[in-house]
């Protein structure tokens, strides 16, 4: 049987349609399913009312990790600590209650494997090359990093996972993001990320799929490629990958729900048979040289407000399209920014090292990198690292790394999404400055007035030590 | 969900571009189990802003919100749809929509109409003292001023909009196809659809 040349994303998406209507709308079959506590108790309860049952609770985990505080969850004599804001625990609660009852694996706060979902997800091997992904959190298409079809969903389409395994979607158009040539010293997979969603600006990708190609992502780690495909929907895509390639098996092999044995060969097979074909062909195409990636920073209240480090605040009247020149002297005035500012000059209170974004081991070995023998700056009140899951915790424990971060003065935390977003205590105060390593930058998202400025962990620990936005290769070299 | 053909009233000038969920409903209101009362706590922050449109007793209970391009971007939270439901909008027009709330406003029953920039700024002018009427049936925005605009809309989303069908139970009608489709895998690609947990 000959077949015209396919990408990667149109393999995945033909090996899961279940029915297609006259329309071109399919129903998709979803191979896995991660909930949480904040966008699953409504699809439970619509569940519940009609009373249906959850088709595949083999193919769906539960782990909270939006709400929880991460401070100490037990006290020295190891009896666990009641949630204090009262909303946060009916949540947490009702997520306990409801796994259980549906007959899905429910990872508790305490538990080692607790963590970001999109965390767990790659590191347990519950999320596969090939496989398609979803769960109740936009920054699903971070498991893109491993050839997956991932993507975030609502929660109506959570209780039409748990109720039918599948999805009613219209295929997306495709469009490769093209990144050759050689990194520079310093320059992560945070920074190519950043970069791309300033050249593409935040709906750029809108209607599309990304493919991530060329060969800084063949070089790039797993866990890199993770934060890559995270980022995809602040580019405006639904979701991003990465071919999976013999790094890709080497990370996946031997994890909790990584496929054995005879299984484990037909998936390695099937793996190699995915990556796009020559002479597939792109709805849309984007090439960026590699050596042209800084140390990426952002300056105003939209991923794609991004800058070289060594570069400055810009004006509005730097800008060719006047809805955007609006849009940047509302969020300049928010940011409290001046044109023509160095960026080097702008000073951090805060320092927020974590998210599914960068709170992999490599992001706490980045980061422990640069706070090696160096304190904490005065001016920066607060500064937390925290792990993306019980398992990154216990691996930088068993480095050391834990200590590098509080020798240096800041704060080690027990797993959780924190900073990323004001659900939990982990707030960063009205007017007030961040160095942050989540993914979003708009107005309010770490708290009420916070001021975030996007970066890499190794940036953001830089920020850290000089309380200051920093060029990071002024520190390591 | 609501069956909707034709939603008339007056609209909520609000006009903003790129108006991200966060806006139209913080994080701090997302602790919720259930999904009413989420009115109160959208565009929170926009409502505090001097003369904005929200607080204006003039659109007080208005089914229908005007905005600008990329409406809904940002984080994938539905808590977006109800709350527009909650403060009893059932119809969003703007340039452009992100894909994911269009999907949410469309699951909850909200119609969402992209219409040009152009016919945004002249339903925008009428909005200020004048109702606006849609017809789904004949995918039209009409004023009283003999402004007629005619928008897309997806034939099948159409149908379950107009029947206020729900797409759970649509699908699950259709379990044989899904049980066919994880025969197959079970038998060419089992990884997928086998964990440690399943049973057989
Ligand atoms: S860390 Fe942030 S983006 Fe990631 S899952 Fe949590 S809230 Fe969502």
């Amino acid at each position: 049987m000959t077949t015209n040349p396919r990408t990667l994303y149109q393999k995945i998406w033909d090996a899961h349609v279940v029915d297609t209507r006259d329309d071109g709308t399919c129903l998709i079959y979803i191979d896995r399913h991660i909930v949480h506590e904040v966008t699953s108790p409504q699809a439970f309860e619509g569940l519940r009312v009609a009373g249906r049952k959850v088709r595949r609770p083999d193919l769906t985990i539960a782990v909270p990790d939006h709400n929880l505080p991460t401070t100490a969850r037990k006290d020295a004599q190891g009896n666990i600590l009641p949630i204090a804001d009262p909303q946060s625990a009916t949540q947490l609660a009702a997520l306990r209650q409801n796994a259980p009852e549906f007959g899905i694996r429910y990872i508790d706060a305490t538990d080692r494997e607790q963590g970001i979902v999109h965390v767990v997800g790659p590191e347990q091997g519950f999320s596969l090359p090939g496989a398609t992904i979803v769960c109740g959190d936009s920054h699903t298409a971070c498991h893109g990093g491993i050839g997956a079809l991932a993507f975030g969903i609502g929660t109506t389409e959570v209780e039409h996972v748990l109720a039918t395994q599948t999805l009613l979607l219209k295929q997306s158009k495709t469009m490769e993001v093209r990144v050759e040539g050689q990194l520079g010293a310093g320059v992560t997979p945070k920074d190519v990320i950043l970069h791309i969603i300033g050249v593409i600006g935040t709906a750029g990708g809108t209607g599309y799929v990304m493919e991530y190609r060329g060969n800084v992502f063949e070089e790039m780690s797993i866990e890199g490629r993770l934060t890559v495909c995270n980022m995809s929907i602040e580019g405006g895509a639904r979701a991003g990958l990465v071919a999976p390639d013999q790094r890709t098996f080497d990370y996946v092999q031997g994890r909790p729900y990584a496929p054995t044995g005879e299984d484990w060969d037909k998936a390695v097979a099937w793996w190699k048979s995915l990556a796009t074909d020559e002479g597939a062909s792109f709805d849309k195409s984007v090439s960026i040289r590699a050596e042209d990636i800084q140390p990426t920073v952002t300056w105003g209240t939209s991923p794609e407000d991004v800058a070289g480090i060594g570069g400055v605040v810009p004006a509005p009247e730097d800008f060719a399209d006047a809805s955007k020149r609006d849009a940047v002297k509302v969020s300049l005035d928010y940011m409290g920014l001046t044109p023509g500012t160095k960026l080097t000059d702008i000073e951090v209170e805060n320092i927020f090292i974590g998210s599914c974004t960068n709170s992999r081991i490599e992001d706490i070995r980045a980061a422990a990198e640069v706070l090696k023998g160096r304190k904490k700056a005065d001016n920066v009140k607060w500064a937390i690292v925290v792990p993306g899951s019980g398992l990154v915790k216990e691996q930088a424990e068993a480095e050391g790394l834990d200590k590098i971060i509080t020798d240096a003065g800041l704060e080690w935390r027990e797993p959780g999404c924190s900073a990323c977003l004001a659900m939990n205590p982990d707030k960063v105060p009205p007017g007030e400055r961040c160095a942050s390593t989540s993914n979003r930058n708009f107005t309010g998202r770490q708290g009420p007035g916070s001021r975030t400025h996007l970066m890499s962990p190794a940036m953001a620990a830089a920020a850290a030590v000089t309380g200051k936005l920093t060029d990071v290769r002024e520190l390591v070299g | 969900m609501q069956p909707i053909n034709h939603v008339a009233g007056r609209a909520i000038p609000f006009g903003r571009k790129n108006v991200d969920t966060d806006v139209i409903i913080p994080a701090h209101w997302l602790k919720t189990i259930t999904r009413e009362g989420l009115g109160q706590g959208a565009f929170e922050a926009v409502k505090k802003e001097p003369g904005n449109v929200f607080t204006d007793p003039e659109f007080a209970d208005a089914p229908i919100l005007i905005a600008g391009d990329n409406f809904g971007c940002g984080s994938s939270r539905e808590h977006a749809a109800w709350a527009l439901l909650d403060m009893g909008v059932t119809c969003v027009i703007a340039p452009s929509f992100s894909d994911i709330f269009s999907g949410n406003a469309f699951k909850n029953g909200i119609l969402t109409v992209a219409l040009p920039q152009e016919a945004i700024d002249r339903l925008m002018e009428v909005a200020k003292t004048d109702p606006i009427d849609i017809d789904l049936e004949t995918q039209t925005v009409t004023t009283p001023f003999q402004d007629r605009f005619t928008f897309d809309i997806d034939a099948f989303r159409k149908h379950c909009l107009e029947n206020g069908l729900d797409e759970v139970g649509l699908t699950m009608a259709q379990g044989d196809a899904i049980s066919a489709h994880e025969a197959k895998a079970k038998a060419d690609l089992p990884f997928l659809v086998r964990t440690p947990a399943t049973v057989n």
